[in-house]
Formats: structure tokens, sequence, C-alpha cells
């Protein structure tokens, strides 16, 4: 672990978390789902993986989380991953019907064979820190779409990973429930410094949210354009209307629809 | 339901939901209208079934007085009544039996349904060995096999378990194997990510997907458990000690004693019936909580 504080610390200072290097992932040896994409996850990165669905966004999100080999390349922890160094965020709230909320955050705990008493303090500061406490008894069918989506992140966040994967986890939302739970998403990083690899289609969502954009381009999935915003956290408001904003999502959209168009030549950064 | 904003309920404490429903100007006309219908239909529920069954008991009753129909070719309900009374010695003796068989036999239907689709899940190379012989067991008529099995099992009352634990065990474990397989895929990728064995796997997030699977198939068990007794039985004919409803209505339909066979019939479709409910109870008390098919919407 580095020194310097992961939040405010320039991104070369940062401890590097995961190293992603020359990966490919191809599918039934056809579809080149992702190509040569490397990647340095540094401690406190919030990086958006942003790109046209197919492009392969979660594609490398599965293979980050191990869930998959890759065909060639390689995906390494710095250090080796430990149990619970990994959160997840589906695009769907991905709860366990039969339990309630505060179960459905025990889950990571519950499967390393730690009883409920002995981590009840986490399980609620993780509801706690989502806004969902009052709420631990209750049922996910009794939920909004919104509040299960935060149980999701409570569940995620609740063994205090290295690195939290979110897939598009507010797409099916409404856009005020979407901007809001944005907002409480910067909030959470910033109470718990935690490091983030999220996938959208959405470039506003992506430069609102992270300080590395990677934009994808789609057939063979890979990355055809990295952008850095410089914007400090906190973010609000402000930054919502700041020209730097636009002047960023404008870049991003640029990239993002040369990909859309054929015989667009690959880019390497 | 909780009615809360998604969008809010993090950040400001809970309103206190509808408020003031119910009274005063807020319940218009058009809401008292559809709450009376509501609290009819309630009743109704109940009370339309009966009459209809009232009805068609009373028409059974007249049909046979008004077409002078001989007490042996079609009794009255009142004859049924009093004979049900009269012989409840040895009818509710044959009702314990039968529904000793049809109760052993679905517990016998749960513990192996369960038990080999749990073995089907962990391991593709017993589902392969073993399925077919499971389905060549279900499509094979129970009334041709009931006699092959009169003849190798002496006991008669294991016979008619083993009858009757036939056609109770496959939709059991056909309905388990399909729900311990439905599992959210994305529930099983967390599990691998957080590195679940195979046991906390089947324990946490298979065996609770299953169970709405599984009570759907206990529901279709209970009622196959009593015709496999029932027709068991049947095959099984006369044999001094341990009969069931089954050879009372056979042997009153020897004797000719009709009103009895039709009170034979009454008890083995109200436990048909009783077996039903309580199943249903179990499978509602069971997913009331956290199912859909639980669930009340307005
Ligand atoms: N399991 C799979 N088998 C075959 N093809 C797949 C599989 N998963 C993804 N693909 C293909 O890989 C490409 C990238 O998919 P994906 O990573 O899901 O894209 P995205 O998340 O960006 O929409 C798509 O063309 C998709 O059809
Ligand atoms: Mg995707």
């Amino acid at each position: 672990m580095s020194e310097a504080d992961p939040m405010t610390a320039p991104l070369s200072e940062r401890a590097p978390i995961l190293h992603m290097r020359e990966v490919d992932k191809t599918f039934g040896g056809q579809v080149a789902a992702l190509r040569r994409m490397s990647l340095t996850v540094r401690e406190g990165d919030f990086i958006s993986l942003l790109g046209p669905s197919g492009c392969g966004k979660s594609t490398a999100l599965r293979l980050i989380a191990g869930l998959m080999p890759p065909t060639l390349g390689k995906i390494e922890w710095v250090g080796g991953q430990g149990a619970g160094d990994l959160g997840v965020v589906f695009q769907e709230p991905t709860l366990m019907p039969w339990a309630t909320v505060a179960q459905n955050v025990w889950l990571p705990f519950r499967l390393r064979g730690q009883s409920f008493k002995s981590v009840k303090d986490k399980v609620f500061e993780a509801l706690a820190l989502v806004g969902l406490e009052k709420f631990h008894d209750s049922y996910p069918r009794e939920l909004s779409g919104g509040m299960k989506m935060r149980v999701s992140i409570a569940r995620a966040l609740v063994t205090r990973p290295r690195l939290i994967l979110m897939d598009e986890p507010f797409a099916a939302l409404d856009e005020i429930t979407r901007q809001k739970l944005n907002d409480d998403l910067l909030a959470l990083r910033a109470k718990t410094g935690a490091t983030v690899i999220f996938v959208t289609h959405s470039v506003f969502e992506s430069v609102f949210l992270s300080d590395r954009i990677l934009v994808m381009a789609a057939r063979p999935g890979r990355v055809i354009k990295e952008i850095t915003v410089d914007e400090p956290y906190p973010r609000g408001l402000e930054w919502r209307i700041a020209p730097q904003y636009g002047e960023i999502a404008r870049e991003a959209s640029d990239a993002l629809h040369g990909t859309l168009h054929a015989g667009q030549p690959e880019m390497a950064e | 339901m909780m009615a809360v904003d998604p969008a809010d309920s993090a950040a400001t404490p809970q309103t206190p939901m509808c408020e003031g429903r119910g009274t005063g100007p807020l319940f218009d006309a058009d809401e008292e209208r559809r709450a009376r219908r509501k609290r009819i239909e309630e009743v109704a529920k109940y009370i339309v079934p009966l009459a209809i069954l009232a009805l068609a008991i009373w028409y059974w009753d007249r049909l046979v007085v008004w077409n002078d129909i001989e007490p042996y070719i079609l009794p009255r309900p009142g004859l049924v009544l009093s004979t049900l009374i009269k012989d409840w010695g040895t009818l509710s003796q044959s009702l314990l039996i039968t529904l000793q068989i049809t109760g052993m036999a679905l517990a016998v239907a749960v513990i192996g349904g369960v038990g080999l689709a749990v073995l089907f899940s962990l391991s593709r190379f017993a589902e392969m060995s073993f399925s077919p012989f499971a389905v060549i067991l279900q499509v094979t008529p129970i009334v041709s096999i009931a006699p092959l099995i009169f003849i190798y099992i002496e006991s008669r009352m294991i016979g008619l378990l083993l009858c009757a634990w036939i056609v109770a065990f496959f939709p059991i474990l056909a309905n388990t194997t399909l729900g311990l397989k439905s599992a959210d895929h994305n529930l099983q990728d967390l599990m691998t990510i957080y590195k679940a064995n195979r046991w906390q796997r089947l324990r946490y997030l298979q065996l609770p997907s299953a169970l709405p699977y599984f009570l759907g198939g206990l529901k279709i068990a209970g009622g196959l458990a009593l015709i496999g007794a029932v027709v068991a039985e049947y095959v099984a004919g006369t044999g001094g000690i341990g009969t069931g409803l089954a050879f009372r209505i056979l042997e009153a339909g020897y004797r000719l004693q009709i009103p009895r066979m039709f009170a034979a019939l009454i008890l083995i479709a109200v436990t048909g019936v009783v077996i039903y409910a309580t199943t249903s109870l179990i499978s509602h008390l069971a997913l009331r909580k956290w199912h859909e098919s639980a669930l009340k919407r307005e």
C-alpha cells in the first residue's frame, strides 16, 4: 500500500491493485468479445467502461471477477486476491428473495462461516451507508427498484473490498432515482475510499462519476480511448453544469460515435 | 407494500404512509363502492360454492324421490349420511388405514424425491444413470405394475405403500430437480465470487430456489398418493386385516350395499380435498413472505 491518500493523490502515486495485461477473450473460437485489453487499477480509482452494447464491457468485468478465464493474457491482483477483496453489483439487484435485507447483506460473511451475530455491526454499518438500516427486516419484494439496488450495493460494500465492480447498476432505473444514486455512490466512495470499475453506456454518467473513462468499441471488443477526468471530488451539481463537464462529455461522445461508423481505423491509445 | 419514494428513502426519514385513508372527504363514493364490492367478493368466495353444493345435493335427493329410484341403485343423500354414521366404526378404521398409507407414501416420496433430486443436481452422472428409471416408473400405469408388486411383496401394507409411493414420488422428483436448476444465474455468479463451496451453494441458493417448485410438486403428489393407495387396493383385492376405503367400496359393491359405497366414496373425496387443502396451506405458509405466488396485489 502506498503512503499517499488514494482519494487525493495523483494517479501515478496511488498503489496498484490489479493489472490486466493484454487480455483477449474469444467465445467458441469465433466471437472476439475482448481484444488486447490492458488496464492497471489503482487504489481509489473510479474507472468507467463506456461503450455500446456488445463491446465486451460485461466480459471485461466477468474476467476481472474471475468468473471465467481469459483466452490470452493475464489478470493479476497485486498481493493476491483475498476473501472479501471483491464486491460486485449487477444490473439487476440480484437479491435472494427469501432472505431479509440484513440476511442478504450478511451473505458474503455467511459464506465464510461467520455468524450473523459476529458481523451484525458491519451489516448494519453497510446498510446505514446506503440509508436502509430501517429496512433490515424487510423482504426484497417490499422494496422499490432503487432501494433494492442500494441493498445490492450494501452487500458489495460490506466486506470493505479492495475493488468493486458495477455492471450498469442503474441502467434499469428511472432518471431521477439514477441521479440520486449517482450522487450517493460518490458520497459512499468518499466515505469508504472504495475503488470502483463502473460499466455504463451513458456518457454523462461516466463523466459525472469517474476519474478515468475507457471508451470501448465492438467487433472486436476493445478499448479505443482513455480519457482522464481531472475534476476533484466531491462532485455535485456544480460539476454537472461545469464547462469542462460538457467538454469531456463531448470528447467521450465523439470517441463513442466514431466507433459506430464502419471503416474507422482501430486506434491504439 | 411500502409506498416509499425510492429517491428519498435514504435522505429523509419516512413519512407516515397513506395518512387519513378511509376517513372524511378522501373516502369518495367510487372508492366506497369498490370497497363494498370487495367485501361482497370475500364472502361470496365461500358462500357461492357451498350454495351450489347444497343445491346439487337437494337436486340429487329430489331426483330419487321424483323418479322413485330404489336405494340399491341410487340412495338418497340422507340415507348415505345415516349409513356413514351407522357404519362409522368400520369405515373410520378403513379411513385410518387409507390415510396411513397415503401419508407414509407421501412422506417417503418427499424424502426420496428430494434426496434423488439433490443427488441429480450434485452429479450429472447420477442423473444420467437413474432418471430413465424414474421416467419408466412414472409412465407405466400403476394398475399394470401393482399385480406384480403384490406377487413379490408379501406384506399387503408394504405393497400398497410401494404403489402409492411410485405414483407420488415422480412429481416431487421432477419439480425439485427443475427447481434446483433454476436458481438465478447472477446469484450463482455471486456464489462463485464469494467462493461458496458445493454444499453452501446447495443450502443457501439452490434449495431455497427450489422450494416453490417442490411445494408445487407436493400439491400434486398429495392427490396422487391417495389415488395410488386406492387403486393399489383395488388390485390387491380382499385380505383379512388392514383394509382401506377402496376395499370397503369393493365389498359394498359385491353385497349391493350401495349407500355404504357412497359413504366410503364420500370419505375418499373428503380425504382428497383435505390433503389438497393441507398441502396448499403448507405451501402458502412457506412462501407467503417472499414468493410472487403468495403476493397480494391491490
Ligand atoms: N457466454 C458467451 N458466449 C458467447 N458469446 C458471448 C458470451 N458472453 C458474451 N458474448 C458475446 O461477446 C460480446 C460482448 O458481450 P458483453 O461483454 O456482454 O457486451 P456488453 O456488456 O458490452 O454489452 C457480444 O458480442 C456477446 O454476444
Ligand atoms: Mg453488459
